[in-house]
Parts: C-alpha cells; sequence; structure tokens
C-alpha cells in the first residue's frame, strides 16, 4: 500500500483498519468453536491413529488395512452404495427439480415443502419407520401379497435394498435443492430463443436446458455422495448387519475392540479420500466453467 | 437474399386478454413484403406480446397470422421459421460465439462445411469477422447485440423480429446501430418487425411506424406522416413534443382566441379544434413575417441556457404555455419581454376536438 501524505492520512488509514478488524472479529466465536471441536478432536484422532496399543509410534493400523481384506470390503462396500445411492438421486431428483422449476413460483415453494418435510424429523426415526413399512410382515409386504403384486415377501430390508431406500430418502432433497436454484436461474428466453431457432421442445432440452442445469446437478451429486460417504445409522438398522460401510466399521473397531487407533486410522483415510473427491470434482466443475457452462 | 424471398404478414382480429385485461384488442395489421415496421407503444401496450405472437409464444385468444399465404396462428415457434432478437439477445451461454450462430443450421442439418462459411459470412456481416471463438461472457454489449442479429438471420428466415433490441446499450452505440440495423435490413430485404417504446429510434429506422396504446392500433404510417400529421392527441404527445392550443374553425376559416390563422388544410368539420404546436416549428420573429406564417404573440416567462440554444419558455395570449429555442449567440430574451412568435401554415395542424379532449 503505498502511503499517501496529507490532511488526515494516518487517522483515515487508521478508520480503515479499525473497521476491517472489527469486522473480521464477527466470525471469531465460529472460528473458535471449529478450532476447538473440529481441529483439536481431528487431530487427536490423526494422532491416534499412528500410535500401537503399546503406544508406540508406528503405522502399523495403516499396515493391517492394506493386509486385511474386510477393510478393503468395508470401502468398497463404501463407495458403490455411495454411487449408487448418488445415481437414483439424480434419476428421481432431476426430473422432480424439473417439474418444480416449472410450476410457478407459489406452487413451488409449497411443493419445495413437500421435499424438506424429511430434513425435519429425526434421522433415527425415519429409519426405524422404514424397518416398520420394508419388513416382511411389514405394511409395503402385507398390501402387496394381499393385493396379488407378488407371491412370497420380498426381501426389501435387512440388506442392500433396505440401504439404499432409506440413503435415497435422506439424501433426496440435498440433490433436488440445488439442481432446482439452477433450474430456476435459466432464463426463460433461452428456451424461447432455441425454439425461436428451430429446436423441438425435446431438442431444446438436450442441447439448452440440461448443460445449463448441470453445475448445479454437478454440485448436487456431489454433496450427496460425500455425505453418503459417512453414513452409520442407515446401514447399520436397515442393513442388517450385512451392509458394512467404512462408518460401521470405525463403530465396531471402537465398541467391540476398544480400538482407538484403528478407528482413527480408518477416519484418516476415508477423510483423505474424500478431499481427493472433493478436489477432483471441483477441478471438473472448474472445467465446466471453462466450456462455459451457466451462471447458475 | 432477395426481396422476393421476404413474406408479407397479415394479422386480422388478433385478441388477447389476461384475466379482465385486454392486452390486444381486434388488432389488424399489415407488413409488407420486405418492409421495415416498428411496434411503438409505451410499455404495457401490447406492442411485445404482439411480437411474441408473430414469434408463437404467446397463444391468442382469437384471431388469424399469416406468413404469405400459410396460417401459422397453430403452428409452434420451432416449426416458424422467423428469426428473432431478444431484448438481452438470449445468446447461449454454454456455447461459444460460433456454436451460437451455427446452432439453427445445425437443427437444420447443413453439413459441417457448408455452416462453417455461413456463420464466417453471417460474422463478417455483422462486422465481426473471426470472433467465432469467443465466449459469449467475452464480448461486450454491442458485440453481443450483433452476435444475436447474426444468429437470428443466419438461416435466412423470411421474417425477422426485433424486441427492443438495443434498448440494453448506451446512446451514441444505441445510435451507430440503429444505422447499421438498418442499413442491413436494405442489403437483405427482410420483412422486419421491430418493437421499440424509443420513438426516435422507431423514426430513424422504419419505413412505417404502428403506434400501439392498450392493445390498439392508434395510428399506422411513414414516420414523417406520423410526426407531422398524426391522427390523434396520443399518437402526437407520445412521438415528439407538443403543445394543444384550442381554436375554433368556422367555414370561413379558423381562429385562435381572436387572431385569424392560415391552414395546411382546411378541417372537414367546424367547431372547437386543437392545434398541434411542436416546440421546434415555432420561431421568435424578429421582424414582419411572411404571408404564410401565422404570428403567435406571447409573453416570456422563463429563458434557461443551455449551451447549444436558450429555451425559452412563453405564455401565449390564452395562457397556454409554449417554449421556443433560441439561439445562443443571439440577444437572450428578457423575462416579460412580449415576443412574436412565428409558425408556418404548413405547420398549422388542427386536431379534431372529439381526439383532443380529454
Amino acid at each position: 500500500m503505498s502511503h499517501v501524505a496529507g490532511p488526515n492520512a494516518d487517522n483515515l488509514r487508521r478508520d480503515a483498519l479499525i473497521e476491517r478488524l472489527a469486522l473480521f472479529s464477527l466470525t471469531g466465536p465460529a472460528l473458535l468453536l471449529v478450532a476447538t471441536v473440529m481441529l483439536v478432536p481431528v487431530g487427536w484422532l490423526f494422532w491416534l491413529s499412528f500410535l500401537n496399543d503399546a503406544g508406540g509410534f508406528s503405522p502399523e493400523h495403516y499396515l493391517r488395512m492394506l493386509s486385511q481384506p474386510s477393510y478393503e470390503r468395508a470401502f468398497r462396500a463404501t463407495f458403490e452404495i455411495s454411487f449408487t445411492t448418488t445415481a437414483i438421486c439424480i434419476l428421481l431428483g432431476y426430473p422432480l427439480a424439473y417439474v418444480l422449476s416449472q410450476l410457478p413460483r407459489r406452487a413451488a415453494n409449497i411443493c419445495m415443502i413437500a421435499v424438506m418435510l424429511p430434513f425435519w424429523t429425526s434421522l433415527l426415526v425415519r429409519t426405524y419407520a422404514w424397518l416398520v413399512l420394508l419388513q416382511r410382515q411389514g405394511i409395503i409386504n402385507t398390501w402387496g401379497i394381499k393385493l396379488g403384486l407378488w407371491d412370497a415377501p420380498l426381501a426389501l430390508v435387512h440388506n442392500l435394498n433396505g440401504t439404499l431406500i432409506g440413503m435415497v430418502h435422506i439424501m433426496l432433497p440435498f440433490l433436488v435443492l440445488p439442481v432446482y436454484a439452477s433450474m430456476r436461474a435459466i432464463d426463460a428466453d433461452y428456451l424461447k430463443a432455441a425454439a425461436n431457432l428451430g429446436a423441438s421442445p425435446t431438442r431444446a432440452f438436450w442441447l439448452v436446458f440440461l448443460p445449463l442445469s448441470l453445475p448445479g446437478l454437478l454440485a448436487g451429486a456431489l454433496i450427496v455422495f460425500i455425505l453418503c460417504l459417512g453414513f452409520y445409522v442407515t446401514p447399520a438398522v436397515l442393513g442388517g448387519g450385512k451392509i458394512t460401510m467404512v462408518a460401521n466399521r470405525i463403530a465396531t473397531d471402537i465398541e467391540l475392540f476398544f480400538n482407538w487407533g484403528a478407528a482413527s486410522s480408518l477416519g484418516v483415510v476415508l477423510f483423505i479420500l474424500t478431499v481427493m473427491i472433493l478436489y477432483v470434482a471441483s477441478r471438473l466443475v472448474r472445467l465446466e466453467r471453462l466450456l462455459g457452462g451457466g451462471d447458475a | 437474399m432477395t426481396r422476393d424471398a421476404a413474406l408479407p404478414i397479415a394479422v386480422r382480429q388478433l385478441t388477447k386478454s389476461y384475466g379482465t385485461v385486454r392486452v390486444l384488442d381486434a388488432v389488424d395489421l399489415d407488413v409488407h413484403r420486405g418492409e421495415f415496421l416498428t411496434l411503438l407503444g409505451p410499455s404495457g401496450s401490447g406492442k411485445t406480446t404482439l411480437l411474441m405472437m408473430l414469434a408463437g409464444f404467446v397463444r391468442p385468444d382469437c384471431g388469424s397470422i399469416t406468413f404469405g399465404e400459410r396460417e401459422v396462428i397453430r403452428l409452434e415457434p420451432h416449426k416458424r421459421d422467423v428469426g428473432m432478437v431478444f431484448q438481452n439477445y438470449a445468446l447461449f451461454p454454454h456455447m461459444d460465439v460460433a456454436a451460437n450462430i451455427a446452432f439453427p443450421l445445425k437443427l437444420r442439418g447443413v453439413d459441417r462445411v457448408e455452416t462453417a462459411k455461413r456463420v464466417e459470412q453471417a460474422l463478417e456481416l455483422v462486422k465481426l469477422g473471426g470472433y467465432g471463438a469467443r465466449r459469449i461472457d467475452q464480448l461486450s454489449g454491442g458485440q453481443r447485440q450483433r452476435i444475436a442479429l447474426a444468429r437470428a438471420i443466419v438461416f435466412e428466415p423470411r421474417i425477422l423480429l426485433m424486441d427492443e433490441p438495443l434498448s440494453a446499450l448506451d446512446k451514441q452505440l444505441r445510435e451507430h446501430m440503429q444505422i447499421e440495423l438498418r442499413q442491413l435490413h436494405e442489403r437483405l430485404g427482410m420483412t422486419t418487425v421491430y418493437v421499440t417504446h424509443d420513438q426516435r429510434e422507431a423514426l430513424t429506422m422504419s419505413d412505417r411506424i404502428a403506434v400501439i396504446d392498450q392493445g390498439s392500433i392508434r395510428q399506422i404510417d411513414t414516420p414523417k406522416t406520423i410526426y407531422e400529421r398524426p391522427n390523434n392527441r396520443f399518437v402526437a404527445e407520445f412521438i415528439g413534443e407538443s403543445t394543444f392550443v384550442k381554436v375554433d374553425v368556422t367555414s370561413s376559416g379558423c381562429t385562435f382566441n381572436g387572431t385569424p390563422l392560415s391552414l395546411a388544410a382546411q378541417p372537414p368539420q367546424t367547431g372547437p379544434h386543437y392545434l398541434m404546436i411542436r416546440p421546434e416549428r415555432l420561431a421568435i420573429l424578429q421582424r414582419d413575417p411572411a404571408d404564410d406564417v401565422n404570428v403567435l404573440p406571447a409573453i416570456v416567462t422563463a429563458a434557461i441556457y443551455q449551451g447549444d440554444s436558450v429555451l425559452v419558455h412563453a405564455s401565449l395570449s390564452d395562457g397556454t404555455m409554449v417554449s421556443v429555442r433560441a439561439s445562443a449567440s443571439s440577444q437572450a430574451p428578457l423575462v416579460g419581454a412580449h415576443l412574436n412568435l412565428g409558425l408556418n401554415a404548413t405547420d398549422t395542424y388542427l386536431l379534431p376536438p372529439e381526439e383532443g379532449v380529454q
């Protein structure tokens, strides 16, 4: 900064500094909270993951992860389930967001409340509610058999199906919200222009609407995928013990084996993988913008 | 493209209501082959609605629209084959300039080589040759306007619609683009319907102007006729400045507050009329006028120096306030001074009373 000499120059410079500090101090409490409840425990876990049972420094927890196939299975299951959940959320959520974005604003807001409703109930309650609905003598199987839609009870829960149903239900709003926002931001004139230039509604969708809504879709899919990676309750309850994601494995390590080091190392690896995905995705999104992606 | 390829437009009984509000009221309109017609009106007059109906984006309640011989009233927008320049240009932000212009060609199955050739031709036409690889957000407002125009004409539509295409540009650029659009129209000759609320723009560019108010066309004529011989007071007030003065018409002539006036044409009816005074047609008389100049005595109430001229406010003998510009180099009139204002007989134009009464 160049120093200007002149009447009141020093005082004015000090005023500017004080203003900036005052603004910065507003973030103080939040910074303090993040530092104490986030950084310290995470750092502590990171430290623990490098200690062996005797308290000595060793990478044994990480080496065990490589040698024991059950760990690899947990990671594989985590990524597969997260990926499948994200894919189903896109298939269900994108058309839903599209319909919402075409509704008049009032109607869209009311429908949006319906989409958001699951947010207002506890995750645990929702998960157990699915258990009631999906089990062998649950509402869905009872009515399905009564109506003659199928003969024997379907295995809807205590397996991958149940886990996916529960996770999609919880994750759907996270996809719909950003997609809806990006669709709302698409100027209707773009579609008019496409039609005017000779594009049928279908072609206008593929050539103009979909590309312009892509940034929102990428953002939504990323949020869903990342959140899925850390799921615990849903696979535990609706998976019936058959589904072991990394979070479940961590719980087992702590509750059964009291092995904080092993649990911590799992957490660290999951954390690093997540950061890597975020990094790659952010590059993808930037690429998207480079190609002239929508202003949404 | 030649003028023969352009199509005339015929609009009949076109009507649209939103609830109880009638946006268009049984509008009839003929746009001649190759003509540049401007729809001019205040906001909410229905001019944009009419344009959107020509493009197929708004469904009328009833009426007929034909392009040439073809009835298009129920035809979907993407089958109408009209070019359109949108107010905000609506250039696709996820495509570069060339892809935007190639868009209509791609949809029409034009092959790659031909497309590239025509895109470059269109760019040359709007004086942006070599801009094909630019991103839309790298373009200035004026450049976007040109690209939107290039995209609208690259597939050689026989009708071109423009919805206030210059309204987002600054004044200087707007005036420049008005001339350029006009020249482009001369070269391409496609039937053009242009919407604006800017009367000067309409006067500058149009072959004919349709003045619209409250869903009806109030007058459709050449710019000169619209300006000098408006049919009614709305048109007279909307285009240019004007002051209205009550005059009396008898079979022997016309008088203003007892002073006889010579007229461009004797109106068909006698009785009270309104004299339309365009301020720029008034002159401050320094000496005795010629025979065909009407003299209106006035008293100066204010004289405001404005650089290029002096704006003089004066009160006529019946108390009506008029304004007139005096040369800045001459002696400025003093407040309270008596003036003689001259109005040529050819500019002494009367409006019939039923239209003049408010």
